[in-house]
């Protein structure tokens, strides 16, 4: 099987500017130099902190972002030597499902718009089929169809993320990025919408790349998971062996601080010291090197490299390099 | 009861906040009673819009009025009714006797004063230091809640300090003055969980050195599993469940908060290979303006019975310190 998205050393920097002329003194390395491929059908979580590139890391690999260096193959083809054109109508088959549900909708269009705006701009689903589509839309995402006229304030925020996933699957995409598609709701409306996602990838064969800061909601929805820091991948793992074997520390400490609703579960809770480093100047070495639990002289010296464990594992740390 | 009441610090009783709007009147909290005792975390969890919030900021008489008030009820801090008490009274007890920190730690700290400024102003107001001394104390303050070189940071702007750090500043403003109790609201929410973990553990190791209880109110039941000795689950203003943590969560009684616990995904469960179907609470919050009849969780509970749509259920006592809001669980 082909991959369908294959990203191959992206890169993206975003120049900060000062003063009156704008110079450029320096650069956000948002993301810096990561590798992945998705699988048709597959669903893929992309895990970390804020701050680690995950999010700017989605929207690159749909080009909303221009990378500063590397490539994102789309079924074999190069989006960067595409067209603008091209690229539009492209990404009908990419879509996006955003945190927000509050300011994702504009306020000033009716719910039938808002599901119509990507079928206009893609020229599908015309005349007479639209309002067929429109209630089929509806109801897939378990929201009554005669509810189209109304406007998104009337809807609560779980509705609304609703809505949100109508309009992502208006022009039947083969990829979904969510990015924290369920973090501002409330728990009870959480299970809802992460059941709807489920219930969808499989009802209309969707690949899924989910973005969260919450690796519960992760290893519930995702086939694969990358652990990303400050804008490096630093582990990737089927579900299963992340979280029963994981190998890089920053894993192991982000595994060990989510706080699990048992309270007779033993805790060996590992702290780490300081906040993130800025990605301005991202640390030498090893970017975890400055918070490293185990951390030894090469760390800050030398970047490691990806080890494979296993066919489906691989995680990047000198701990695993040292004969 | 099986509790004595004179051990209790806080006994909030039947407190009611309502909001009044042009849409009518809001019951953000309707008949809220419970205690806090000496030297414990008290878990207040429920979604938006239950009241936890409103409860905290009633007990601080915070409750921006108008539109909101309080019409009812008492909260008797040291046995004395604080809703009975002169603004200056108040004044004195919040902060020295019961102090707040808040979700967001950017926009409850003054951004053109020095964190080192806002501390001191608590020895100064509360204690009566001098400018110098106040200072010195702030600085062995940001010490105690390991806020590296304090210093150099007690010079700092708000801005200049990231999240976990300004949320370490509002705890040790918090604790200045010692107090008896220490409400936080949604302390960790907007902190990633390496620095939530570093924030939880220093409220452990503060509670164990200043001996303060801790009113800790959260949407999070993984935070309440690991911080609260008790726990309330509050749903549309009221109490519907009240246990110690672990018959909270070992012999959950109320639907409400059995559906909770279904409805979260659990770390690690599914690479153990015993995650079910997540389990959702059907239907949505209901407004405050427009609550059912009845028991207020009745239009969603999967338990439903003719008489939940009737008649309203007291909190009724269902173990040595467990009471629930439940027709199920109410003997008739």
């Amino acid at each position: 099987m082909k991959p369908l998205l294959k990203i191959d050393n992206l890169k993206v920097h975003f120049p900060i500017k000062k003063g009156l002329l704008s110079k450029i003194v320096g650069y956000v390395h948002a993301v810096d130099g990561i590798s992945f491929e998705l699988m048709p059908g597959e669903t893929l979580g992309i895990v970390g902190e804020s701050g680690c590139g995950k999010t700017t890391a989605g929207m690159a690999a749909m080009h909303l972002t221009p990378p500063t260096q590397g490539n994102v193959f789309w079924k074999g083809k190069d989006l960067g030597a595409m067209s603008p054109a091209q690229l539009r109508s492209l990404r009908g088959e990419m879509q996006l499902i955003f945190q927000d549900p509050y300011s994702s909708l504009n306020p000033r269009m009716t719910i039938g718009q808002i599901l119509s705006d990507p079928m206009d701009i893609h020229n599908r689903y015309t005349g007479s089929k639209r309002a067929e589509r429109l209630d089929f839309l509806m109801e897939t995402v378990g929201l009554s169809p005669g509810l189209t006229h109304r406007y998104p304030h009337e809807f609560s925020g779980g509705q609304r993320q609703r809505i949100g996933i109508a309009r992502a699957l208006a022009l039947d995409p083969s990829l979904i990025i969510g990015d924290e598609p369920v973090s501002a709701l409330d728990v009870s409306i959480q299970a809802q919408i992460i059941n709807l996602l489920i219930k969808l990838k499989n009802e209309f064969n969707l690949s899924l790349i989910i973005i969260s800061h919450d690796l519960a909601v992760v290893e519930y929805i995702c086939d694969r998971i990358l652990v990303m820091y400050l804008g490096k991948i630093i582990e990737t793992a089927d579900y299963a062996s992340l979280y029963k074997d994981p190998k890089h520390p920053y894993t192991k400490t982000l595994l060990s601080a989510i706080p699990v609703p048992d309270p007779l579960r033993k805790r060996n809770r590992i702290i780490l010291e300081g906040d993130v480093p800025s990605p301005i100047n991202p640390p030498t070495g090893c970017r975890f090197h400055t918070r490293c639990p185990d951390r030894m002289d090469i760390c800050e010296r030398e970047e490691p490299k990806m080890k494979g464990f296993g066919a489906n594992h691989a995680a990047a740390c000198h701990l695993y390099e040292t004969v | 009861m099986g509790e004595t009441s004179n051990e209790c610090i806080l006994s909030i009783k039947n407190l009611k906040t309502h909001f009044f709007s042009r849409e009518g009147v809001a019951k953000a909290v309707d008949g809220v009673s419970f205690k806090l005792f000496p030297g414990e975390i008290l878990g207040i969890v429920g979604e938006s819009g239950c009241g936890k919030s409103v409860t905290a900021q009633s007990i601080m008489q915070l409750v921006p009025e108008p539109p909101g008030k309080i019409v009812g009820g008492e909260i008797l801090f040291h046995n004395r009714d604080l809703l009975t008490l002169p603004p200056q009274e108040i004044r004195r007890i919040r902060g020295a006797g019961i102090a707040m920190i808040f979700q967001e730690p950017m926009t409850s700290l003054n951004p053109v004063f020095t964190i080192g400024n806002q501390i001191s102003e608590m020895f100064r107001l509360h204690k009566g230091f001098g400018k110098k001394q106040a200072l010195a104390a702030a600085i062995e303050m940001l010490d105690r809640v390991q806020i590296p070189s304090p210093d150099k940071r007690v010079h700092e702007y708000p801005h200049q300090l990231s999240g976990g750090m300004r949320q370490r500043a509002m705890i040790a403003m918090a604790m200045s003055c010692d107090p008896e109790i220490l409400i936080a609201d949604e302390p960790t929410t907007a902190l990633d969980v390496t620095v939530q973990a570093q924030v939880l553990d220093l409220m452990l190791r503060l509670k164990q050195d200043f001996s303060t209880a801790i009113q800790l109110i959260t949407h999070d039941l993984g935070v309440i599993a690991e911080m609260a000795d008790r726990v309330v689950v509050m749903y549309a203003g009221q109490v519907v469940e009240q246990a110690s943590t672990i018959e909270l969560f070992k012999q959950t009684l109320h639907p409400y908060t059995l559906g909770l616990l279904n409805s979260i995904p659990v770390l690690g469960s599914r690479a153990a290979g015993n995650a079910g179907e997540l389990t959702e609470i059907k239907g949505m919050i209901p407004s405050l303006y427009n609550l059912p009849h009845g028991c207020k969780f009745s239009n969603r509970c999967p338990d439903r019975m003719n008489i939940c749509e009737r008649e309203e259920p007291q909190l009724t006592r269902a173990g040595e310190n467990h009471r629930v809001r439940c027709w199920l669980h109410t003997k008739t």
